[in-house]
């Protein structure tokens, strides 16, 4: 009995990512998003899923990678994390893989400039680096916390 | 195990029939005579045991078993009902209500109950109490008159074997209760035959309207005996006079003059007998929906409505007839689907108002006064969210008539007022919002007391004092940090007051205000929108962002000139009718990006919080619009000045502002 897990694989500027296929709710086109004020950078605001307002994260912002606009390829996956439910803004969703636990590996010290803190592991699959995502600590739900107060209004 | 899975059903009928006993108990109260009252708390009763027995709780049972031995000597007239009584059967209804509590929180609901089974098995074996039959024999005679269609009655029932009696009863002087014991009385005839006339009158006799004698007419196939005794079974009365029916010769004229009409009407006159009391448990079919579907179908009804929104569109621009008319047909259809959907969810208050007489009853004993309350409108329907949120600050609210309004007997005596104060609490539906109101006839709001108070904690100044309307004075108790009882009791003013109560109900969307009346009492008001989920709002424009601003908190819109706004010290201001409002401007506040021109004339939302108002300027103003309110979810908790999401028309977010943030 081997262990596979079944993994979805998308793209983030040249790399690629990969979350466990059972986080995952749907993928859906780009499509309106609703800016909320005043609110962490990486939240660029909530759409309407099928009458559900769920937030939407820019995952390029989050990891700090340079943002840029969006296209026809980009995709929001609609992940559920606990009770909370969340878009990622991706470049593109590329695959579904089924991959053998085995082959995944902690991660390395440093991996492509990004805070090692939200990544669970990379794994090699053929010529392809993969790199999983620990999606509780993606969302930091803590982080949120610190919004900025609003100084007198002007 | 196997049981698991049917222990939410359990708890839940627990309650109700808990509910049912409660709600009962407090009725045998009232009439302590009352047989089907104590059957009906039979029936719960038992079927509570049954199931506890199952489900292999034993204390319960335990309790419940020995709840029934006593009903079960009340109702065969062993022991008769007494405050004691009452008293026990009210502690063995507090005991299983906290077990029942305990297996909704996973507990095993076992719990110490000897004393009360004592109590009971006490109760149970105690002295019976005879009915009271003492006789006096001394006639009166009453004449009592027939008309013709009663006395063809009478004739024809005698031809069928059927006696005719007159009765006298005469109930003892000291009987508190006589239209109760009036209908105890007919209820006992009625089993036995037909009561076809009364003296005074049904309506009379139920009001209390006559001395301690009533006559009646009866037909019964009985002996004059035994209907006697039947009537000396009932309590309280003190003595039954048993005539046989004189027909007189004009009697039997008249009638066989006018025989011809039909035979055997002695049905018809059933409708004389009293339709007080004996309420009737009609309830209709019912199944048990979670919440959370209902939630979900409303979403998915969202859906629809949205993409009815986008065929209307298409067809508008296809122009087929066909279409057009298919797609009026759906929106006329999913607009009576909304409608029921949206009712789906409401739920009567009475749900909440049931625990309050066991409540009121209670504080009341403890505080030594006298207090009856009066419910009114308890069908009335509401969301079942703000159900769920409103029973904690009705509970405040009728502590504080309680205790602070109703005045002690001695006092009110002294005052020239019934003993026994009354609270109102009634609820009713007066357009888009359903209000709830209390009243009581207390002593009502001492203002001279309010403003001492509010002083000496520094909630007013003394030159703000001297200009308080009696208004503004009752508005300083939902002041925070305010509390003018005299003696902290532990059962209001423990320094959290009102305030809670008003934040409470401000964040249901709704209100609540006060009037007093020295010396008469107090009135408080609360008004709650009829559901949650759904608000009206006015869509504005900031740049190419919408936002919806609840009609709720927006006095005014406006459009003024540039040159109207003035700066003081740095704030932009504007003058709206006489007052300075102070000017938020949505894009900066929001740091909407910018991408139209300025223009000169400036669009703005007057806005309240309280008796404060600002002037939110906005871009354009779309229009007013029910919505459908969504949170934004747990990810996004803490959003500044924004209160919830809602879909509009077109599949689009927009963000629902909280007018309250944004005014300190």
């Amino acid at each position: 009995m081997s262990n596979e897990q079944k993994i979805i694989i998308f793209q983030l500027k040249d790399e690629e990512y990969a979350i466990p296929v059972e986080d995952v709710k749907s993928i859906e086109r780009m499509q309106h998003i609703t800016r909320i004020p005043r609110t962490i950078q990486f939240v660029k605001g909530v759409i309407n899923l099928r009458g559900v307002v769920t937030p939407i994260i820019d995952l390029r912002s989050r990891f700090d990678i340079e943002e840029s606009d969006y296209t026809d390829t980009t995709r929001i996956i609609i992940v559920s994390v606990g009770t909370i439910e969340v878009g990622l803004i991706v470049d593109s969703a590329n695959d579904v893989i089924d991959i053998d636990t085995a082959a995944i590996e902690p991660p390395p010290e440093v991996v492509g400039g990004v805070d090692a803190e939200y990544i669970k592991g990379v794994a090699k699959i053929d010529k392809r680096l993969l790199v999983l995502l620990d999606l509780e600590k993606v969302l930091n739900p803590e982080k949120l916390g610190v919004l900025n107060p609003l100084e007198s209004s002007k | 195990m196997e049981m698991t899975q049917y222990l939410d059903i359990f708890i839940d009928e627990s309650k109700e029939h808990l509910q049912a006993i409660n709600q009962q108990v407090l009725l045998l109260e009232k009439s302590p005579e009352e047989l089907t009252i104590v059957n009906e708390i039979f029936r719960s009763a038992h079927t509570l045991k049954g199931m506890s027995a199952t489900m292999g709780y034993e204390d319960l049972a335990s309790l419940t078993h020995n709840m029934e031995n006593v009903l079960d000597a009340i109702r065969n007239k062993k022991i008769s009902v007494t405050p004691a009584v009452l008293d026990v059967l009210f502690a063995s209804i507090d005991h299983l209500e906290a077990m029942v509590l305990e297996i909704s929180e996973g507990g095993t609901g076992k719990r110490d109950v000897s004393e009360t089974v004592r109590d009971l098995e006490a109760l149970e074996k105690g002295e019976s109490v005879k009915p009271l039959s003492n006789q006096s024999p001394e006639k009166e005679d009453l004449s009592q008159s027939y008309d013709q269609y009663e006395r063809q009655i009478i004739l024809q029932s005698k031809e069928q074997g059927f006696n005719a009696y007159e009765l006298t009863v005469s109930l003892r002087k000291d009987c508190i209760l006589k239209a109760a014991r009036v209908y105890m009385v007919f209820e006992v005839l009625e089993q036995i035959g037909e009561i076809i006339k009364s003296l005074p009158s049904v309506d009379m006799l139920e009001a209390e309207q006559f001395e301690t004698e009533f006559k009646l007419a009866l037909l019964t196939k009985e002996s004059s005996e035994e209907v006697k005794q039947r009537i000396l079974k009932v309590s309280e009365v003190q003595q039954v006079d048993i005539s046989e029916f004189q027909e007189n010769e004009s009697v039997r004229e008249s009638v066989e003059a006018s025989n011809a009409n039909s035979p055997g009407s002695i049905e018809k006159k059933k409708e004389e007998t009293p339709a007080a009391a004996a309420n009737s448990s009609a309830s209709g079919k019912t199944i048990r929906v979670n919440i959370d579907r209902l939630d979900q179908l409303m979403n998915l009804f969202e859906e629809l409505v949205i993409d009815r929104g986008r065929l209307e569109e298409i067809s508008k621009v296809l122009k087929s007839g066909e279409l057009n008319e298919t797609v009026e047909r759906m929106s006329r259809v999913s607009g009576d689907l909304q409608n029921i959907i949206l009712t789906m969810r409401m739920v009567p208050v009475e749900q909440v108002f049931n625990r309050f007489p066991r409540m009121v009853r209670g504080l009341a004993k403890d505080l030594g006064k006298q207090v009856n309350l009066e419910i009114i409108g308890a069908d009335t329907e509401l969301d079942r969210t703000v159900i769920d949120e409103i029973g904690d600050p009705l509970v405040h609210l009728l502590r504080n008539s309680i205790d602070h309004g109703i005045e002690k007997p001695s006092v009110r005596r002294a005052a020239a007022k019934d003993e026994a104060g009354t609270i109102f609490l009634r609820a009713y539906h007066s357009g888009n919002h359903v209000f709830i109101e209390i009243e009581d006839d207390g002593a009502g709001i001492n203002r001279q007391k309010v403003v001492e108070k509010a002083l000496e904690n520094g909630i007013i100044t003394k030159e703000m004092a001297d200009n308080l309307t009696d208004k503004q004075c009752y508005e300083l108790l939902f002041a925070s940090g305010f509390s003018t009882a005299e003696v902290i009791s532990d059962i209001s003013g423990r320094g959290v007051g009102l305030d809670v109560v008003k934040n409470k109900i401000e964040s249901l969307g709704g209100s609540i205000s006060v009037d007093s009346t020295a010396g008469y009492g107090t009135i408080f008001s609360i008004q709650l929108p009829l559901t949650l989920s759904i608000m009206s709002v006015m869509l504005v424009e900031v740049q190419k962002e919408k936002y919806a601003i609840p009609l709720s908190s927006i006095i005014e819109t406006a459009i003024i000139k540039k040159e109207d706004i003035l700066s003081a010290h740095n704030q932009k201001v504007m003058d709206f009718r006489g007052k300075v409002v102070p000017l938020v401007f949505m894009k900066e506040i929001f740091d909407v990006p910018s991408t139209m021109e300025d223009s000169q004339h400036v669009p703005v939302v007057v806005v309240r919080k309280g008796d404060k108002m600002a002037a939110l300027v906005v871009d354009s103003f779309i229009g007013q619009q029910e919505i459908v309110l969504k949170s934004l979810g747990q990810y996004l908790s803490s959003v500044f000045a924004i209160s919830g999401a809602t879909i509009l028309g077109d599949g689009q977010v927009a963000l629902i502002l909280d007018c309250n943030a944004l005014i300190k």
